[in-house]
């Protein structure tokens, strides 16, 4: 998390800075290049001396370029004299030229050389490095700077960090600055401070902290302080596996939410109309492909694009849920196992027809900038937001087709439909239309979850395939006609699915959840909440 | 066995024209490839590919048509039965894999695996083999059908646990710690029985091979639905409560009509795989089974020969259109499936039938 948060960073750095200099290119460009040769042309013991008047002059392109350096990531083109960044220098890679951000694809790896440095250069350059980034204006970006180094200094270093700590304001990172020099502390000779430092460290999160004690374990077998450090080392162990759990909870319960939205469209076409619709999973890919299609239209508004598919997916593959009762489901009412093969045919139909519209090459759906990031709870865990808004998007569609399930007058009719159709058309309610309406309802519902699975997986002809086996396993495992039932056996299965990747792999955690319904259905055939009462169906 | 086909003018045509292509192809294969009559050996073994899968369908139909239980997952059994017969020719190939090791075959040394695993030993010998394409399949539908039918899992619901079991195998066959070679399954078969897979007299063997199946199997078929245990069979997918409270153990006749069905299955797959040179956990798709179904429906459930005419003529036209127009397949296949669940629930057959009583 950290690593891609550096990265974040670094890329955002360097936006910046390609901004800064596009404004100095006209002033600066001489100057540039002349530095820029100095340190190409310079031996070891000069390229401190260069890098400091470099740091003088532009300090946000010094610390870039020394980071680079330190990296090994620097590199000049022999031709041009100028340097760039190479992340992978094999022929076929990009170099990014420093100056002006142009990229290049690299013919020849002999095109290039590295700009060197030994292990002086090495320390001077991470001082101060690490010295800018402790001293950043913003005091996340500060408290990251420390973070990162705990466990990680040099002597050197703890001078700056000693200084620094003296200016600091911000309580967080005091408290971080405290725990990189605990970790030094950690092996002073006077015991009190050592109590100190363990205390400290035991009493964070970080897994730095973790390294520090048990590698005093071992560095001092014999310490005193060893039955201390160890209590800690358990404690801290102990939380680990705590937040790890919770991480697998959450991961489990972000699974489950993809499996309930996958199959709550079906809690209604089947668990409250009984229709076996196996085209379900393509009645999903629809709404997939009307994402992917109204982010085609505005493709300038990624994040406002998902919004507008939302509504324009249920529309979408309503209307499609809609032609399908109309022109085949409605003459097989009565006969599940007809319809179960009638609805086969069509989902093979549709998927052939989205392979002869859009090719049967996967189609990529770009995932808005807000979607992304993560949520840092503490140290040892963070969420990724994408789950996040998976899950708050699965429970708002779960309440509101409730409320339309329970609170509206469609509802009520559907309902009453479902559990006596003679009775209900009696009291004057159009069948016929309820059933059209409720399919479409169910189909559109499948729709949306095809939006958010749009975010999740790629887009492509087979991807219905690949949910509907899940979506039935959800609604018979949850109780056909219970809209709860579906809730809490899609988040179960979720969860029980993450629990056993660890030990079991995906595909045989998988597969064991299979064999678990499979076998949880002898047990109890209507699932974990069945109907009861006059409304039982069969 | 003439008894057997009283009445049952389908089943006379179906076993009448097998005979006939036992005897027929072999000679008009034999002339040479400048005749106009000549039949090539390639269409030898495609025909033999439909035979083995007209048995399957057969299998099916059993359990659809007469037993009322629309299975989803019978193309398991089939796969089962074709691995059970792919670890006999792997074993077959001896040293003459990418690796030469006598004992292990190409993907085991590819794995690193020191040894052969327990479930091959005893591969090598075409009996043993013969006996688990039967066994084995036998054994998952004891089972399955032993805990579902007790406890009168039925319906959708059962159609869709049938589903799930064959996509779990699936899932699992595509593991290559299964031990079965994963994602690529079981190829580069070389001999069975000692005979070369690729000699035309082996391929014209298998051909009749699988066609004697053909007639074997529908005759144990139609030897069923003939007795008194296929009335009840019969009578239990049309009053499945009645015939319970009539006395009979209605759950042990569907166990015994699905465990001899999925052997039935396996047996086509074991014929299935020499003539196809490959199996691999694809045949385990849900997708498979319901295939099935539609050259099923499109028979004519219920009448045995229906299914089997079915699944030669909707394989011959996949064979056909897949090469020709692969755009149309799925399309003629969906349009199928719609069609005829809506306006010709008896399939061909009933067509036919209708004709015969007019």
């Amino acid at each position: 998390m950290i690593n891609q948060w550096l990265v974040n960073c670094l890329s955002w750095g360097l936006g910046c800075l390609l901004l800064v200099l596009a404004n100095l290119s006209q002033a600066g460009t001489f100057e540039v290049v002349e530095r820029e040769q100095a340190l190409i042309k310079a031996k070891f013991d000069q390229k401190a001396q260069i890098m400091a008047s470099w740091y003088e002059a532009d300090q946000v392109q010094a610390v870039h370029l020394m980071q680079l350096m330190l990296n090994s990531q620097l590199y000049y083109f022999k031709q041009d004299k100028r340097l760039y960044q190479v992340e992978d220098a094999s022929s076929g890679a990009i170099a990014q030229r420093i100056h002006d951000g142009v990229l290049i694809t690299l013919k020849k790896k002999r095109d290039i050389k590295r700009v060197s440095i030994n292990n002086r250069l090495r320390s001077v350059f991470r001082q101060r490095v690490v010295e800018t980034q402790l001293s950043a204006i913003k005091p996340q970006d500060r408290l990251a700077a420390a973070e990162a180094i705990i466990g990680d200094t040099t002597p050197e270093l703890m001078a700056t960090i000693a200084r620094l700590r003296a200016q600091e304001v911000d309580a967080s990172v005091l408290a971080a600055f405290d725990l990189v020099l605990a970790v030094a502390t950690l092996h002073s000779s006077d015991e009190d401070q050592q109590r100190h430092s363990i205390r400290l460290l035991g009493e964070s999160l970080y897994p730095a902290s973790l390294n520090a004690l048990t590698g005093f374990l071992l560095t001092y077998p014999e310490s005193r302080l060893k039955p201390m450090v160890s209590k800690y080392v358990e404690k801290i162990k102990g939380k680990v596996d705590f937040y790890d759990s919770l991480e697998t909870i959450y991961f489990g319960l972000s699974l489950g939410s993809v499996l309930v939205l996958a199959g709550i469209g079906l809690a209604i076409t089947f668990g409250v109309m009984g229709v076996i619709n196996m085209a379900h999973g393509e009645l999903i890919m629809i709404g997939a492909y009307t994402t992917y299609l109204v982010q085609q239209l505005m493709p300038d508004h990624i994040g406002l694009s998902l919004l507008v598919a939302v509504p324009a997916a249920f529309l979408v593959s309503g209307a499609v849920g809609i032609l399908i009762e109309r022109g085949v489901i409605r003459f097989l009412y009565g006969r599940p196992l007809e319809t179960l093969l009638a609805t086969f045919g069509i989902s093979l139909i549709l998927q052939q027809a989205v392979r002869s519209i859009f090719s049967p090459l996967n189609r990529s759906v770009e995932t808005p900038l807000w979607m992304t990031g993560v949520i840092d709870i503490n140290p040892l865990l963070s969420l990724t937001q994408s789950r996040m808004y998976i899950i708050v998007f699965c429970l708002t569609i779960f309440l509101l087709l409730l409320a339309v399930m329970k609170r509206t007058r469609l509802g009520l009719q559907v309902r009453a439909v479902s559990q006596n159709r003679d009775m209900a058309k009696s009291m004057g309610v159009r069948s016929e239309w309820i059933d059209a309406l409720t399919f479409g309802l169910g189909a559109g519902v499948a729709g949306v979850a095809g939006v958010a699975l749009s975010q999740l997986t790629n887009v492509g002809p087979n991807m219905g395939q690949a949910y509907i086996i899940d979506s039935f396993m959800v609604v018979v495992f949850g109780g056909v006609g219970n809209l709860w039932g579906t809730l809490v056996a899609g988040l179960s299965l979720g969860v029980a699915n993450k629990i056993l990747e660890p030990w079991a792999g995906a595909v045989l955690s998988k597969v064991l959840v299979l064999v678990f319904i499979i076998l949880f259905i002898q047990k109890r055939p209507r699932g974990l909440f069945p109907q009861r009462g006059r409304d039982a169906k069969g | 066995m003439i008894r057997l086909l009283n009445n049952d003018t389908g089943g006379r045509w179906l076993i009448g024209s097998l005979l006939l292509a036992i005897v027929l192809i072999p000679v008009l294969n034999a002339l040479p490839t400048s005749s106009s009559l000549h039949f090539p050996t390639y269409s030898v073994t495609l025909l033999g590919k439909y035979l083995t899968l007209a048995l399957l369908a057969l299998s099916v139909d059993l359990v659809w048509g007469y037993l009322g239980i629309l299975t989803l997952g019978h193309a398991a059994f089939f796969a089962l039965g074709a691995y059970a017969m792919g670890m006999y020719l792997m074993r077959q190939i001896g040293d003459r894999g990418v690796y030469a090791n006598a004992e292990l075959s190409d993907f085991m040394v590819f794995l690193d695996w020191q040894e052969l695993p327990w479930f091959w030993q005893g591969f090598d010998q075409f009996w043993v083999a013969i006996l688990m394409v039967m066994l084995v399949p036998a054994v998952l539908a004891f089972a399955f059908g032993y805990l579902a039918f007790r406890s009168r899992v039925s319906g959708v619901y059962l159609s869709i646990i049938t589903q799930a079991m064959t996509y779990a195998l699936m899932l699992a066959f595509y593991r290559n710690e299964m031990g079965l070679g994963g994602n690529n399954g079981l190829t580069d078969f070389k001999d069975i029985l000692g005979y070369s897979l690729q000699s035309d007299h082996t391929k014209m063997a298998l051909f009749i091979a699988s066609a004697v199946a053909l007639i074997i199997g529908y005759l144990l078929c139609r030897f069923i639905t003939n007795s008194r245990a296929g009335k009840v069979v019969v009578a239990i997918r049309d009053a499945e409560q009645r015939t319970r409270f009539m006395g009979y153990r209605v759950e042990n006749i569907k166990l015994w009509v699905f465990v001899f069905s999925a052997m039935l299955a396996g047996m086509a797959g074991a014929l299935y795989v020499p003539q196809v040179g490959i199996i691999n956990p694809n045949e385990f798709s849900p997708l498979n089974s319901i295939e099935v179904l539609v050259w099923v429906a499109v028979g004519g459930r219920a009448t045995l020969y229906g299914a089997a005419m079915g699944a030669i003529l909707i394989n011959y036209a996949k064979s056909y259109l897949t090469v020709e127009l692969p755009e149309v397949w799925l399309f003629v296949l969906g349009g199928l499936f719609v069609f005829v669940t809506l306006v010709l629930p008896q399939g061909m057959a009933g067509l036919l039938k209708r004709k015969g009583t007019e």
